[in-house]
């Protein structure tokens, strides 16, 4: 020991460890002592992710997150190694001194996943364990904003990793700032619901998906917590690819957009049907697989569920700018043929 | 410790000429260590090298200031920089050139030097007859060995084609012999005048 | 073996004998020619089990470097200057996951106003970031510190930079004696990492951590750095016994004994130092040069012994910390507090962006300290004239314009060059 002088810390300085969790042993807390380890922490659970994790009620990412990284460790023989993105998912899933991580699991940076995970990846080829998989994953804000530059040189290298973006559309970590991903109108902490054009500029937008696919790497698809098995599915198919894949999913977050705990599934659902919210698959670079929509919705069904945009629709007015989400949504129903054209003969 | 100073234009293979100087010591056993001037030059810049070339180890690492001898690969740098900067009264003085040193207009600092430690070879247009390509250094070094007489034109050669394997380095060596054999018979005729 | 070689290629045939398994490499002079000069050694299959990786950022390199070290491969990079601010996140990130990362920095000043030169800028820019960081005053000390780093770095599981002035020594072509694979292999053992990712017991790392454990765990990275301090020496000692020369250390003393006035220094400059002492040796005074090598763990009690005797400490830097001074004046001031009979203690900043450090400045500023000493920080060969008037303009004029640009112009009219007025 180095420390000058010994001292006995008085016991209110030093905090009682912290069990965050309703105060009880209910998580996964691995990186506590063996005896003092919880049920909750046994290898044999099933769940990647164990429950009794912090994460809001109604979290999106949370169930997108489980879903997906159990989809992977089955297809995979549970040889996986995750890599996250700082952010929510980090956050309520590793609360010193408890993980809910049932996989190993590394936390670096904001900014750098894709690039840790290719990190992981050289490693695993080095060692000749292939065999081992890789999967990064992060928020939007990590992957769309400052994740970016690292997510798209690990697709042009085309590294063994799947990178899945859990999409919430915003900075929800932080207490729900606009991001890339932000959709245009939407209320957010840093564009508020005031003056003539309240919420989020309409700017070009920014589809990483469709970067994803403009990098013709082996794999990209979206998907939704609305549709687990379709996820589910995506993710099995990921890991029999390797090189460089990209998922993205649609993820509510009830707390930043202002939507019941309960409706998470019903939103979700809502910007599948509404065009909003495209899902499809591409494979080295072409569009192979688009979910068509099964009952066309308008937008203002979907908008109508969260208070983000509830200024859209203020004391009975609606504001002209629904009709320009609206249009997106069209776009996205020609872009990607999300509708069968209905046989005029017929 | 004997220091030497390479001026050239970038392109000219100027830190090789250096670098290769330095390897033609090594082989003799001794300590040598060549650097470029250190910058972002591009292609017809003013560029300078340094060698420094001593019996123990070298551990000064200030550029050249009084350099014991100057090769110049590019004539016209006289008229843009001090080339004669620092160069000791018994040093000695190499220019790459077809013309005279009295066409050169730089009669004054040859002046200055003792007899026979200035000369002109035409480096460029060996290294054209014998490379093909107008890149002097390998020549110049082979002129170094009889100008100086401080490092033996066969390990100019091995340094040479240790740089260059293959044609390339046999084509250099060559030049090198070539320049060598020029500034010897330069010096033989002097003293015969 | 003997061989006449660039620095950055000996460094790259050093690294290569440590067996790296993932580089990571991004371009920045003056560091370049050693990531080149690995790259050429994988593709031709001289280094076999290794991932070179070209990636798109410092940041991405580093990156890289911290998930290959996690997932237990030995991880390798280099960089310089902006390419190390651009990384910086994942510099201090490296530390604080305890990754042991080897770095080569080629030193190089940062701008603005762009440089590509070589000072210490950049080192003392990550200084607190919780890496170890050895200054090489040689070529050959910077390969022989390469082989320690490792070993250092995988004992303590903590990275370790070394700190290579940038053209210098990284494009000087000397005598390096390149050790032969069979004693690196007896002197490196195989990474043995204390923290891996690996499905077969899987562990998180990187987990958020709040003030109930906070300062314990930056109590045991500064318990990791004074451990090295009694490790740097020992591996050292080791390198020597195998191979034969001393290098690397906390420190290293030239002509102290009976020295009245002493000069502390780091990496390539100490070189010219040591000719210089000689000179005033010869002339009858009584001087001598503290080398440091390693500026993190920084080695407050060798430095109190080495500096305790004598009367006046130089202490000439190629870094300045605008608004303080020097930062190892500093870090040596606090060093030899409270010594009984402490030095006095003279700062100079010398060879910011590449400007050459010559023996008559040195013969100058080291005869100054013991007759004329002054008080703050010395700028070595300030060029005071241009400075004055560039302070006047700003005096006189508002809108007084860039002053770098400003500067350039001033050299440009005063060497009768054209210049734009």
């Amino acid at each position: 020991m180095s420390n000058p002088i010994t001292t006995i810390a008085p016991e209110e300085a030093v905090q009682k460890l912290k069990y965050y969790q309703k105060g009880t042993f209910t998580v996964g807390n691995r990186l506590v002592a063996e005896a003092d380890r919880s049920v909750q922490a046994s290898r044999d659970r099933s769940n990647a992710l164990t429950c009794g994790h912090r994460a809001c009620q109604g979290c999106g990412e949370a169930l997108g997150a489980r879903y997906a990284i159990d989809a992977a460790m089955r297809a995979t023989n549970n040889n996986l190694i995750a890599v996250n993105a700082t952010g929510c998912l980090e956050v309520f899933t590793t609360p010193y001194p408890e993980t809910s991580w049932q996989l190993p699991w590394l936390h670096s940076l904001f900014g750098n996943a894709a690039a840790v995970a290719t990190g992981v990846a050289a490693a695993m080829r080095v060692k000749r364990r292939s065999d081992i998989r890789v999967v990064a994953q992060g928020g939007d804000g990590g992957t769309t904003d400052i994740g970016f530059q690292c997510l798209s040189g690990m697709f042009e290298r085309n590294d063994d990793v799947l990178y899945i973006c859990y999409d919430n559309e915003g900075y929800m970590n932080t207490g729900v700032q606009r991001s890339s991903a932000t959709p245009p109108t939407a209320r957010t902490a840093t564009t508020a619901a005031v003056g003539p054009e309240p919420g989020n500029v309409f700017g070009t937008g920014k589809s990483v998906p469709r970067i994803a696919v403009a990098h013709n790497i082996p794999y990209v698809a979206t998907a939704t917590v609305a549709d687990l098995h379709d996820l589910e599915r995506k993710v099995t198919k990921a890991m029999s690819v390797r090189g460089a894949r990209y998922i993205q999913i649609d993820v509510p977050c009830p707390l930043g957009w202002g939507a019941a705990s309960h409706d998470t599934i019903r939103v979700a659902r809502l910007a599948v049907e509404c065009g909003f919210y495209p899902i499809f698959e591409a494979e080295h670079g072409r569009v192979t697989q688009v979910r068509k929509i099964r009952r066309q919705v308008p937008v203002i069904d979907y908008l109508k569920l969260q208070r983000r945009f509830a200024h859209l629709f203020k004391e009975g007015q609606e504001d002209p700018r629904v009709v320009r989400l609206q249009a997106i949504c069209d776009a996205n129903i020609a872009e990607y043929g999300l509708i069968d054209a209905v046989d005029e003969d017929e | 410790m004997f220091q030497v100073r390479i001026h050239g234009r970038g392109g000219q293979g100027v830190v090789t000429g250096a670098e290769m100087l330095s390897v033609t010591a090594f082989f003799e056993g001794r300590h040598a260590q060549a650097f470029p001037s250190f910058g972002s030059e591009r292609t017809g810049a003013p560029v300078v090298a340094f060698c420094r070339i001593a019996d123990r180890e070298i551990r000064l690492r200030e550029p050249i200031i009084e350099p014991d001898c100057l090769i110049v690969q590019d004539a016209t740098l006289f008229k843009v920089i001090d080339v004669f900067a620092g160069l000791s009264s018994d040093g000695y003085l190499l220019v790459n050139t077809n013309k005279s040193l009295d066409e050169l207009h730089i009669r004054n600092a040859v002046d200055r030097l003792p007899k026979g430690h200035a000369v002109i070879v035409p480096a460029t247009e060996i290294a054209l007859k014998r490379v093909g390509r107008p890149v002097p250094n390998a020549a110049l070094l082979g002129a170094f060995a009889a100008l100086t007489q401080f490092v033996h034109i066969d390990s100019v050669k091995r340094a040479i084609e240790a740089a260059f394997p293959g044609q390339v380095g046999t084509a250099n060596v060559a030049a090198a012999g070539d320049a060598y054999e020029f500034v010897l018979s330069q010096q033989s005729a002097a003293t015969a005048a | 073996m003997l061989k006449q070689i660039e620095g950055s290629h000996a460094m790259a045939e050093a690294i290569a004998l440590c067996r790296p398994e993932v580089i990571c490499a991004y371009p920045i002079t003056p560091q370049t020619h050693i990531v080149e000069g690995l790259g050429e050694l994988v593709k031709e299959g001289s280094l076999v089990d290794c991932e070179y990786i070209n990636v798109e950022s410092e940041f991405a390199a580093l990156s890289v470097a911290i998930g290959a070290s996690a997932a237990g491969a030995r991880a390798y990079t280099a960089t310089a200057s902006q390419g190390l601010l651009f990384m910086a996140e994942a510099v201090y990130n490296a530390s604080g996951l305890g990754l042991p990362i080897v770095m080569t920095l080629g030193n190089r000043a940062i701008g603005a106003p762009i440089n590509i030169w070589n000072d210490h800028s950049d080192a003392m820019s990550m200084r607190d970031s919780g890496w170890l960081q050895l200054f090489a005053e040689t070529n050959q000390e910077a390969v022989d510190l390469h082989i320690q780093a490792f070993r250092i770095a995988e004992e303590l599981s903590m990275p370790v930079m070394v700190c290579v002035d940038g053209f210098i020594l990284t494009h000087a072509m000397e005598r390096i004696d390149i050790p032969d694979q069979t004693a690196v292999d007896a002197y490196l053992p195989p990474y043995d990492p204390v923290q891996v990712l690996d499905p077969a017991s899987p562990i998180s790392i990187g987990a958020m951590v709040g003030p109930e454990a906070f300062t314990e765990v930056r109590f045991l990275a500064h318990y990791k750095q004074m451990q090295a301090l009694r490790l740097i020496p020992e591996f050292a000692g080791e390198f020597a016994r195998q191979f034969g020369r001393n290098s690397g250390g906390l420190l290293r003393a030239y002509r102290t004994e009976d020295a009245e006035l002493l000069v502390v220094a780091m990496g390539s400059i100490c070189g010219t130092i040591k000719d210089t002492i000689d000179e005033m040796r010869d002339d009858g005074i009584r001087v001598g040069l503290v080398t440091i090598v390693s500026f993190r763990p920084f080695p407050v009690d060798a430095l109190r012994n080495a500096l305790a005797g004598a009367k006046d400490v130089v202490v000439i830097e190629k870094s300045v910390a605008v608004g303080m001074g020097g930062q190892l004046a500093d870090n040596i001031g606090a060093a030899i507090r409270n010594l009984t009979r402490a030095p006095r203690l003279h700062s100079a900043v010398a060879g910011l962006g590449g400007r050459s450090i010559t023996r008559a400045s040195l013969h100058h500023l080291f005869r100054q300290a013991a007759v004329q000493p002054w008080e703050g920080t010395h700028f070595l060969d300030l060029n005071e004239k241009v400075v004055g008037r560039e302070i006047h303009r700003k005096r006189k004029n508002r809108r007084s314009g860039p002053t770098a640009e400003n500067i350039l112009r001033q050299l440009a009219i005063a060497t009768g060059l054209p210049a734009a007025e």
